[in-house]
This record gives structure tokens, C-alpha cells and sequence, in this order.
């Protein structure tokens, strides 16, 4: 959790240093709800999100490296510098994106699914999503057919109060979760902010999901400290609400319970944040210091074969 | 050699394919129980099952991006639309996510997806049920657009195209789904981005693909009549397009008229009309024309349907402007 906070404050930096361009979603805040996922799920399930992905792609296991020289627009970053802060990729990991599109994740997400129940395995995927793609039609259309189908596949609204800057209770009519009621999916909602009972909770879901193959809505209820995107003044939510949020800040949060309840001690964990420092800033000079993508690199990727007759 | 109607090429490229990969499955709106909208599936849920064989709610664009998820997971869906008009409101999961989600990823990520179905006008059905999409799709990199006239290429480019590890549009037409013609009964699969000289002539090229590949055979007979004999070049592949084949021909009679039941601005004969100027001017002896719909909706009004969709008529004048005889 600490690496996702440090990784992105550090990326925050090189962006306002004008390191990168481009488009740079922070997931600050959101950290518990990547981490109880991958705690819980396999590495061989299948996830799939939006475009505030850092977070989701550091806890799925592409290195800090990898993720900052994407950030950077670097050869070596996770999608050689193609996808950038939207498009984090590592197929083999099964992490099949980062999409920047609101909502296109979501047919994705049940797609992953189905080819899963096809092929007859017990993984199971995960789509991930913001609480302003819970009004796109892609939603409904999914939800019915993960429903009709049965498919092993959990629904994530990452819900942390605001749509870009449209607060949430503005832009959905009714609670979120309850759109899968409509469907008779199951759903829930969580404390994203509290990583034990996310934990808890998807313990049971994912085993319910791989079990008996069906579709599962979670309504995750967090918050994001930082604006939408860099270029956000955030004249939609007050000071104190942002402050009345940091109280309840997840890994300060699990900081005081580890060493209220005497796990570690503070000294063990200043440790853990040191590491983590230097691997953050070591993954700021390495993509600071990794090539730029060869201009051969242009037309590579678009098609399979490497011998495409482009149109010029 | 059997004589089959263009759906059922389809059907047997689609049923062989399925057979020899068990990761080929079709879905679609009334693939499986109804037997398939223009009964192009027919009998393919008795021998697949529901399992391959899947009928969809009328969600194009969820069960678009499902297909495309699948693929992306190892499988190979074969997407059919029950016309591409209504691949409209799935063009999101198609042109954003199909055709891009490999680049992005940096080629970490492999899409083999068919998306087919009937593409252009079917006659008086008005103007959201009518259009020509093919200029639209192979506007985006990272798709390949297919447009057959025949049943024999209609077998073997689908064929091909399910092998294809890239996303493929494969374009049909309600009107040609009952045309015959004779198929091998061995297997056979055409390569992609290969055109074929359907009729030779040494006094004027005509560029003609999917629907407009037969006014243009109507009106070669025509012109034949008056002693002009026109070389028909079918791409039968929209993207790649086999432009050097183009480029041979009109070496040869030194003048092109481009046929395409697209609207003009933008359309495929807008393209092919730029290439040639630009690899064959010495060559020309006339400016390139185009017969092409008008730069208007598709009108209900059979007067005025008549009046809209491209006829042989203007293609045989098309000819003799560019031949100077009129």
C-alpha cells in the first residue's frame, strides 16, 4: 500500500517537473481496495480496470520500474511506452489493462470471464471500474448478460465520491449497488478504506464466484485525496470533507493497528517505508535513464505480423 | 463442386472452422434457436450446442466487448451482427478497444476476433438500415476489412480470417445471400489483401468490390456489347488493399473508373482514387471517376431509392467519359 502512495507522490513530482506529459490519474487513498484483492484472488485471475491504474498494476506485480518508465514514455516501460498512465498492461500476470475509455472495461471484464468458464477453469476475473461508469449502458448491457450466462466475474465500483468533479449522489440516481438487484446479481458493499474487512468480505465472493460461477456487484466505497487528473482545482468538495477523509486515511490506518496490536514495531515499519523510498526513487532514475522508444517501434504492434502493408 | 448460395459459404467456412478449433465460437441475435436472422447459421446449434452456438440479448455493444475480452483471453469469437447498421452502437468496444488494446499494450496482447454480418444498403429499408460502413472500419489501424462478392471468396477469406490472429470485419450483404456459385468441395483458404482480375479487358480498369462488384459486371456486359471491354478488379479485401493489382491494370488501359456503394465523401473509391494519381499518373489518359452514392441518406421512396443507389448505367457512362465517347 505504502509503495502505491510513494510511487505516485513521486510521479506527481516528475509530472509537475514536466518529467512526462499526457493524461495521470492518481489512485492515493484507494490503496486498501487494490491490495485486498490481490491478497485475495490468484495470481492466474484475470483483472481488467479503468485508467486510474497504478495502484492496481503495482499490487498485480509489475514493478515499480516498469510502471514509472510507462509513466515516462520509456521503452522499458509496461507497455513499451504505448499505453502510458491509462494503459498499464501485463498479460502475463493476466492484468489485461488499464483503459481509458469509461466503462469499456466492463464488457471486457465478463468477456475474460466467459472465456474462463469456457475453457472449463476455476479462475475468475475481475473488472474494475469508477463510480462514473456506473451510468454507461455498457454496465446494464454486461450486467444482464453475466447474470443470463452465469459467468465467474466480480463487478468493482471503486466508488470514491465523485465522477471526474460530479459528486456521486449528482450524477446516480439511487445506491450503486443496488443496480445489480435488478438483474438478481448478487452485491454487496464495502469499506474500502478498512483493508481487513475488504479482505474478509471478497474471501467469501471469491470463493462463492469460483464455486458456483456467478457474477458478483461490489460497491467499494473509498475516496481519493488528489483531483481527477493533474489539471483539477477541485473547487467540488470542500477542505474539511478532504480532511474528515484523511482521519480515516487506510494505511495510517493499518500503520496505528499494526502497532496498537503490537505486530511490528514502528521501527520495523520505518524500515518497510525506507525500502520502499529507495525502490520508488529507483525507479524514478531508471526510467529517467531508459531510452525513449526506437522510431522502428512506431509501427510495430498494430497488427500481429510485422510485415503489415501500411497505408502511406 | 457443389453450387452454393453465398450463406451457405459462409455456413461451411464457419462449420469447418468450428470443428478443427475448439476455441471458435459464434455469437450473436438469433444465431443459435432462430437459425440465424438471414439463415446464415442454420443448423449450427444442432451440431455446436449452445455452448459455441450463442444467441445474445439485442446488446451489441455488451456482447461486443465480451467477444473482445474472450479473445483476449485465448478465444476466437466470431461476432455476427445482424446487420452492420446496428454494429453502430458497439463501435466503442470495436474501434476503441478491438483495433487499439494491442498497440496500447505494446503487443502483449493478440485479438482474434471475426466481427461479420451484412453490410450496406438491402433495398428500401430507409436510412439507418443502409449504410456502407467498410471506409469507417479500415480508417482505424489495427482492424482488417474484408468485403467479398462471391460465395467461392466469401468461403475462403472467412476462412482465413477466424485463422487471423488480428480483429477482422468481414462484410456480407442481405442481397447476395441467396447468390450462387460453384465452391470446390476440398478446403481452400484465400489469402487477405489479395484482389483478383474478375473480367479482362484491355480498354478501361473498374475498381468494384462486395455488392458494387456485380453492377460493375452488368455493366462490362453492356459495354461489350458496344465493342468496350473493361478489366474488372475485385480487392475483395478492403484493408490491406491490393493496390499494386490496380496499379498493373491501369498500366495496361490507361484509365480507372471506381465503383463503391459508399457515400463519396471519405469513401473507399476517395482513397483508391488518391493512390492511383498517385502511383500510376503517367500512366492516365482521363482523370479517375467514381460512381458512388450520392452525399445523401439512404430515401424509403422507391423513385427516389432508385434514384440514390449506383446503376450500371452511370458506370457504362462513367466508361465512355473516360474513354472520351460521350
Amino acid at each position: 500500500m505504502y509503495l502505491q502512495r510513494r510511487f505516485e507522490e513521486r510521479a506527481a513530482q516528475s509530472y509537475q517537473r514536466g518529467k512526462f506529459g499526457g493524461f495521470c490519474h492518481l489512485y492515493i487513498g484507494q490503496e486498501a481496495v487494490s491490495t485486498s484483492f490481490e491478497h485475495v484472488l490468484n495470481g492466474d485471475d484475470d483483472m481488467v480496470s479503468g485508467y486510474r491504474i497504478h495502484g492496481i498494476g503495482l499490487t498485480r506485480g509489475i514493478s515499480a520500474r516498469a510502471c514509472m518508465a510507462e509513466l515516462y514514455g520509456k521503452a522499458t516501460g509496461c507497455a513499451k511506452g504505448k499505453g502510458g498512465s491509462m494503459h498499464f498492461f501485463d498479460a502475463e500476470k493476466h492484468f489485461w489493462g488499464g483503459h481509458g475509455i469509461v466503462g469499456g472495461q466492463i464488457p471486457l471484464g465478463a468477456g475474460l470471464a466467459f472465456a474462463n468458464k469456457y475453457n472449463g477453469t476455476k479462475r475468475l476475473a475481475v473488472s474494475f471500474f469508477g463510480d462514473g461508469a456506473v451510468d454507461q449502458g455498457a454496465l446494464n448491457e454486461t450486467f444482464n448478460m453475466a447474470q443470463l450466462w452465469k459467468l465467474p466475474v466480480i463487478f468493482v465500483v471503486e466508488n470514491n465520491g465523485y465522477s471526474m468533479g460530479t459528486a456521486v449522489g449528482r450524477h446516480s440516481a439511487g445506491e450503486l449497488h443496488k443496480r445489480a438487484d435488478a438483474y438478481g446479481m448478487k452485491n454487496a458493499v464495502l469499506n474500502g478504506l478498512d483493508l481487513f474487512s475488504m479482505i474478509e468480505k471478497l474471501q467469501e465472493v471469491a470463493a462463492d464466484v469460483r464455486e458456483n460461477s456467478n457474477p458478483w456487484f461490489l460497491e467499494v466505497r473509498t475516496y481519493r485525496y488528489r483531483g481527477h487528473s493533474m489539471s483539477d482545482p477541485q473547487n467540488y468538495r470542500s477542505k474539511e470533507e478532504m480532511e474528515e477523509f484523511k482521519q480515516l486515511d487506510p494505511i495510517e490506518r493499518l500503520k496505528s493497528y499494526i502497532i496498537k496490536e503490537k505486530i511490528a514495531e514502528a521501527s520495523a515499519l520505518e524500515k518497510i517505508e525506507e525500502e520502499v523510498e529507495a525502490e520508488v526513487l529507483d525507479a524514478v532514475d531508471f526510467a529517467e535513464n531508459s531510452p525513449f522508444p526506437e522510431a522502428s517501434a512506431l509501427y510495430e504492434d498494430v497488427y500481429v505480423e510485422n510485415d503489415f502493408p501500411f497505408t502511406v | 463442386m457443389a453450387e452454393l448460395q453465398f450463406r451457405e459459404a459462409i455456413r461451411r467456412a464457419l462449420s469447418e472452422e468450428m470443428r478443427r478449433d475448439e476455441s471458435v465460437f459464434i455469437m450473436g441475435e438469433e444465431v443459435a434457436e432462430y437459425d440465424g436472422a438471414y439463415k446464415v447459421t442454420q443448423g449450427m446449434l444442432q451440431e455446436f450446442g449452445f455452448k459455441r452456438v450463442i444467441d445474445t440479448p439485442i446488446s451489441e455493444l455488451g456482447f461486443t466487448g465480451i467477444g473482445v475480452g474472450a479473445a483476449m483471453n485465448g478465444l476466437r469469437p466470431i461476432v455476427e451482427f445482424m446487420t452492420f447498421n446496428f454494429a453502430l452502437v458497439a463501435i466503442d468496444q470495436i474501434l476503441n478497444h478491438a483495433a487499439k488494446i494491442r498497440y496500447m499494450s505494446g503487443g502483449q496482447v493478440k485479438i482474434p476476433i471475426v466481427f461479420r454480418g451484412p453490410n450496406a444498403s438491402a433495398g428500401q429499408l430507409a436510412a439507418t438500415h443502409s449504410v456502407a460502413f467498410e471506409s469507417i472500419y479500415a480508417h482505424f489501424p489495427g482492424l482488417k476489412v474484408i468485403y467479398a462478392s462471391e460465395p467461392y471468396e466469401a468461403y475462403g477469406l472467412l476462412k482465413s480470417a477466424i485463422r487471423d490472429d488480428n480483429p477482422v470485419i468481414f462484410h456480407e450483404s442481405e442481397q447476395m445471400y441467396g447468390y450462387k456459385q460453384e465452391v470446390p468441395d476440398e478446403e481452400f483458404l484465400i489469402p487477405i489483401g489479395k484482389g483478383v482480375i474478375k473480367r479482362e479487358g484491355k480498354d478501361v480498369t473498374i475498381v468494384a468490390h462486395g455488392k458494387a462488384y456485380h453492377i460493375a459486371k452488368t455493366a462490362a456486359v453492356e459495354l461489350a456489347k458496344e465493342g468496350i471491354e473493361v478489366e474488372i478488379i475485385d480487392p475483395r479485401t478492403i484493408k490491406p488493399f491490393d493496390m499494386d493489382l490496380v496499379i498493373q491494370s491501369i498500366k495496361k488501359t490507361n484509365r480507372v473508373v471506381v465503383v463503391d456503394e459508399s457515400h463519396p465523401f471519405g469513401g473507399i473509391a476517395a482513397e483508391v482514387g488518391f493512390q492511383i494519381q498517385r502511383e500510376a499518373f503517367d500512366y492516365l489518359d482521363a482523370p479517375v471517376l467514381r460512381v458512388t452514392l450520392p452525399d445523401v441518406p439512404a430515401p424509403f421512396s422507391k423513385k427516389l431509392f432508385d434514384l440514390w443507389f449506383p446503376q450500371p448505367k452511370q458506370v457504362v457512362d462513367a466508361v465512355k467519359t473516360v474513354l472520351y465517347r460521350n
